[in-house]
Parts: structure tokens; C-alpha cells; sequence
């Protein structure tokens, strides 16, 4: 079982939220300060990327994070409930393109995930996609 | 931290000031100063980020299209950026060598003269 989990309603706005609780969890695990940034970045990532593929087929479903704190690692994982069959044009949301919102240029928020975390796992299954993440930490609280 | 954007002149290029955090919720705002901007005729642009505590892959994006704008204009955007925790992301992705980031926005306006 994660140490916290958190289920939002896919808004930018929330994402904020995340990315706090995710950097208060992995201090209370133990995750050395100097990697705090890189975990609130990488979750921001994740979490706004299922955040948009939310809007865009699935708006009404939560995005979830989980937070575990196991022996000596912070784990993070976000998934999504976009399962991939839902994901073709025809499927968005209002008509709106499936593009990002702001112009990012597609894979790049993956690539920022893959360069900050110590490790990453993206899967894909049937239900959606999850992204774990882990970093090194004391793992002395629980 | 909210998003808190200012902008003024200086030395005829124009100053953007962006304070807070610049994430999936706030960029779009910055987007539309930027883009407010290019509309308004300024195509000399200096992005200060010196107070921004928070910068995500969209912000990045933003940035990105904001240099777009300015140079199919001939103009520049530049950055002025110390912070290692921002400076990090740009590194990642590969954005230090599209960017010009200076240590303050008089060094920014220097190089731009520089280049003219």
C-alpha cells in the first residue's frame, strides 16, 4: 500500500497541489534535499501530462499519484485513466486538438521526467498509462 | 506562488519580469503577454526569470513559441536566469544552446547590442 495517495480532478490548477505533497512526502521519506527539486519537477511532468490527455478524452475522470516510501527508495507513480483505445482525434474533448494546450513539443515533459528521476517505468495497459518513478532515500519513516 | 508578470522598456528592448512559478495552470498567461508583445510590435524581448521558482516543460514551450514570434520578426528573446534549479531543466532539454541566458538583464541588453 502507498504511504499517500492522491486522486484529483483533471485541472491544471491541482497540479500544483500535487507536485506540494509529492516534495512533503519524499522529505518525510528521507529523500536527500538536494534531489527535492528534481521530485517536484518530475512529478509536475507527470502529473501535467495526465492532466491534459485527461481534458482532452476523459475529462471526468480522476488523475491518480501514489507515494511510497520503501526500503531505501521514493516511489512516485501517476497514472492516467485514458485507456489507449480512447485516444484517437475523433475522441477529444470538445473538438479540441489532441496537441499539448501551449505548444510543448510532444515527448518533451517525458524526456524532463527520464532526465531528472533515478529511475522510470512507463507502462502502458489496457486501463491507461502509468509513469513510476523512484529516487533514493533514507526510508527511515513511514 | 501565483504567477506575477510586469514588463517595461529599457534601452529600447523590452523587459519581461516573471515571478512565481510557471507551470501547466499559469503558463498559458505568460504566453499571452509574450504574445500581446509581438502584437504591440516589441521583437527585442528579455525574459527576466530571476524570481521564477518553478519552471515545467510547458513553460519551456512557452518560451520556445515566444522566440518563434520575435524571430520570424528579425527580433530576439532572451533570458536572464542564475538559478541552478531552473537552469537544470534548460540543460536537460537541450535549450541552453537555442537560448542566449545572461546573469543579469544588463548583460542581456549588452549582448544584444553586441550582435547588432
Amino acid at each position: 500500500m502507498a504511504t499517500v495517495e492522491l486522486s484529483f480532478t483533471a485541472l491544471p490548477a491541482h497540479v500544483r497541489t500535487a507536485r506540494l505533497v509529492a516534495t512533503a512526502v519524499a522529505r518525510r521519506s528521507g529523500v536527500d534535499e538536494s534531489l527535492l527539486d528534481e521530485v517536484r519537477l518530475a512529478v509536475g511532468e507527470a502529473c501535467s501530462r495526465a492532466v491534459e490527455g485527461h481534458q482532452l478524452y476523459c475529462p471526468a475522470e480522476p488523475v491518480r499519484l501514489a507515494l511510497t516510501d520503501l526500503a531505501g527508495r521514493f516511489e512516485v507513480e501517476v497514472t492516467d485513466t485514458c485507456a489507449p483505445d480512447a485516444r484517437s482525434p475523433a475522441n477529444a474533448a470538445g473538438g479540441r486538438s489532441p496537441g499539448p494546450a501551449v505548444g510543448v513539443p510532444a515527448g518533451l515533459g517525458i524526456a524532463v521526467i527520464e532526465g531528472l528521476a533515478d529511475e522510470v517505468q512507463i507502462s502502458e495497459t489496457a486501463a491507461g498509462t502509468s509513469i513510476r518513478m523512484s529516487w533514493p532515500s533514507a526510508g527511515a519513516h513511514r | 506562488m501565483d504567477l506575477k508578470l510586469d514588463h517595461h522598456s529599457k534601452d529600447g528592448i523590452e523587459i519581461v519580469d516573471v515571478e512565481g512559478e510557471i507551470d501547466v495552470y499559469t503558463a498559458p498567461r505568460l504566453r499571452e503577454l509574450l504574445i500581446e508583445l509581438v502584437n504591440n510590435r516589441f521583437y527585442q524581448l528579455v525574459v527576466n526569470m530571476e524570481k521564477v521558482e518553478f519552471l515545467d516543460s510547458t513553460g519551456l514551450g512557452v518560451l520556445v513559441g515566444g522566440l518563434k514570434r520575435v524571430r520570424a520578426h528579425d527580433g530576439s528573446l532572451d533570458l536572464v536566469c542564475t538559478q541552478e534549479r531552473i537552469l537544470k531543466i534548460f540543460r536537460i532539454t537541450g535549450l541552453t544552446k537555442v537560448f542566449g541566458i545572461h546573469d543579469t538583464v544588463d548583460e542581456a541588453i549588452a549582448a544584444r547590442r553586441a550582435e547588432k
